[in-house]
């Protein structure tokens, strides 16, 4: 692995040097932990990145690094990207929080952007993050009105709050249509392994639920609730092409908005720092089209969209009760947001234990 | 339900198994080629790719054998031909191929692709419980457990599997009896990159008709590790692949049923099971030692 990183690192020095001479005002960078092939997490990110391009043009010079490891590896790919003349970077996943401090403390004059985490240790740094958990709760409410079992099967991957949230709002939408609905989860314990992807979505379809939702970045699950003939929601982009007659949505992470924001406040000076939790309403959390499902339930789930857009409703709002039946949220009050970024708990109508 | 479980443990077992018989040959022949992985992924890549611009998945695995096979190659002449350290070549293959399938498979990302389909042989597949295991499977199923039958056969039975197991036991020797030593090695390596190609074409028109980087995930390794559990004993591979697909099924059934255990121990499982069984299983110190090749991993340079 290490190899790798410094082959890359050697790669991008050589690129960098050669793309000194373009007339760029602002160099906007990139860093992504998994390949920008998986059709998921990294993906998503270098959609926004290819979108920063296509709005700037020439003002805008972009450069990324993929597969990079969290941990150590990362520590120098941020600080390689620093000092290559960087004007803001992006680092897009959870584990690369202290490294992105410890260089963004180093390099003052550059602005960095850190997805998912929380610490923002110097004034250069700004956080991101997304509320997939609210397309989540639209899901849940369309599974079940469309199972005909009443059990749905959920694959994830790592009891971090992140997934569980996902969880506990996919259980609240549905038992707001039907109070018995049942979810049936599976860990496999890694973001992305399409063919353990794909046996945890046979072993839960061996198990009697008819839909399959997944917290895992590959297409596999999609693949095999279509040759299986029942319905599933993708995850991260539009997963229509794999299951044309299986797919009944998708929750795609649009960071095209955001990241087009961000550079254009560094070409016009006027970035700082902040801590952003954007959702449906701005834009980063989008439905994919609904299909697959009778109209009124299309209605029911553009309706619930709308009402989460326009900040009416909010899935976390009481009363709700935690799995051991104790009460969490009393009537119409709202969660906190410490409580919701540290989620580490199931609510009520979840059938597993959370790993802890 | 059973019958289910059953066909899905020998998809997740399928790749494991042809990948070990190729490597299996190979380290009989005295080379440790820790590529498999990279030869593994270059199959899938290729496969996926020559079944979508020719429309049949046939063409495609018949490319993910190709492409096992010639990324093989590279090794070979590095390590046999040039004698570099085999275990650094190994992991740069690895190394090289998780990176050149990327950029080779970048046009592919997020098409659906084609599968293999099962065949069914008529009359044999309605046998109750293992009818279908047996009998309604994907082509490259059949070729595995043929394959398996062939190199069993081919090592232990015959001339040229002796020839074989001396070159990999004492090169030196085998030199001096007048075997051809890199050419045999050579012959090896080339049969171990087809399997493992045919591994990652499986991948990529079987068990997941679909490219992404990355996405034979580990497998290569599991299957280096397993030709080392098996003692080098292709019967043993087919039972550690099996029982390592069993379990990893298994605890998927285990946790979709809500059993209290927790999921990262479950994961972790099907790895604990299967070095557990094989250990076991080849505790007679005697009888493995008999099946080490000796000169494993030993760059040979003839003398003139």
């Amino acid at each position: 692995m290490r190899n790798t990183t410094k082959f890359v690192l050697a790669a991008v020095a050589a690129f960098g040097l050669a793309g000194q001479a373009s007339a760029a005002e602002v160099k906007a960078c990139f860093v992504y932990v998994g390949p920008i092939g998986d059709f998921g997490w990294s993906y998503q990110h270098d959609q926004g990145r290819l979108a920063v391009e296509e709005e700037f043009g020439d003002k805008v010079e972009t450069a990324y690094l993929e597969s990079v490891p969290e941990g150590a590896d990362a520590e120098r790919a941020i600080e390689r990207f620093a000092r290559s003349g960087c004007d803001i970077i992006f680092t897009t996943s959870f584990g690369y929080m202290d490294p992105t401090n410890k260089i963004a403390a180093k390099f003052p004059d550059v602005k960095f952007e850190h997805a998912t985490g929380y610490k923002r240790e110097t004034p250069n740094v700004s956080v991101y993050s997304s509320k997939f958990y609210q397309g989540r709760y639209i899901q849940g409410q369309i599974a079940a009105k469309v199972s005909e079992t009443g059990v749905a099967g959920y694959i994830a991957s790592f009891p971090i709050p992140e997934v569980v949230r996902g969880i506990n709002s996919f259980i609240l939408g549905a038992q707001s249509i039907d109070p018995d609905f049942k979810l049936k989860v599976v860990w496999v314990n890694t973001w992305f392994d399409p063919g353990k992807e794909a046996d945890a979505a046979k072993a839960l379809i061996d198990q009697g639920v008819d839909i399959i939702t997944q917290h895992t970045d590959s297409t596999a699950p999609m693949q095999v609730a279509a040759e299986r003939g029942i319905k599933a929601f993708g995850q991260a982009s539009d997963m229509a092409n794999f299951g044309p007659e299986t797919q009944l949505t998708s929750i795609i992470d649009d960071w095209a908005p955001y990241y087009v924001e961000r550079v254009k406040a560094v070409l016009d000076g006027t970035w700082e720092s902040q801590d952003v939790w954007h959702g449906m309403a701005e834009g980063n959390v989008v439905m994919a089209p609904y299909a697959n499902m009778p109209d009124d339930v299309k209605e029911m789930a553009q309706e619930t969209e709308a009402k989460i857009t326009s900040g009416e409703f909010e899935p976390f709002t009481g009363p709700i009760k935690k799995q051991d039946g104790s009460e969490w949220l009393a009537e119409g009050e709202k969660a906190d947001i410490g409580t919701m970024l540290g989620m580490n708990f199931y609510v009520e109508g979840v059938d597993d234990q959370l790993p802890q | 339900m059973i019958e289910a479980i059953l066909l899905t443990i020998a998809t997740a077992a399928t790749p494991l198994l042809l990948a070990a018989l190729g490597e299996l040959v190979v380290e009989r022949s005295g080379v440790l080629n820790l590529g498999v992985e990279g030869m593994m992924i270059m199959g899938a890549v290729a496969g996926f790719g020559a079944a979508q611009l020719s429309g049949s998945p046939w063409v495609g695995l018949l490319a993910a054998v190709c492409a096992g096979a010639l990324f093989s190659m590279l090794f070979g002449f590095l390590t046999l031909t040039l004698a570099t350290n085999q275990v650094a070549t190994g992991l740069s293959l690895t190394i090289l191929g998780l990176g050149l399938s990327g950029m080779l498979g970048e046009s592919f990302v997020g098409l659906p692709g084609l599968k293999l389909q099962a065949w069914a042989i008529p009359g044999l597949s309605e046998i109750p419980l293992i009818g279908k295991l047996l009998f309604a499977q994907d082509p490259i199923f059949y070729i595995s457990i043929a394959l398996t039958v062939a190199v069993w056969w081919f090592v232990f039975f015959t001339r040229a599997g002796l020839t074989l197991r001396a070159v990999g036991d004492s090169h030196v020797s085998a030199h001096a009896l007048g075997l051809r030593v890199i050419r045999i090695r050579y012959l090896a390596v080339l049969f171990g990159g087809a399997c493992a190609g045919m591994a990652g074409g499986h991948l990529s028109l079987v068990y997941t008709p679909q490219w992404t980087e990355n996405m034979t995930a580990g497998r290569g390794w599991i299957a280096l590790a397993l030709v080392v559990f098996a003692s080098w004993l292709p019967w043993r591979l087919v039972a550690g692949a099996y029982l390592f697909g069993a379990v990893t099924i298994a605890q998927f059934h285990a946790q979709a049923q809500g059993v209290g255990i927790p999921s990262q121990f479950l994961s972790a499982l099907p790895y604990l099971a299967t070095i557990f069984v094989l250990v076991l299983i080849s505790s007679n110190r005697r009888m493995t030692m008999r099946n080490t090749p000796a000169s494993l991993g030993k760059p040979f340079v003839p003398e003139r």
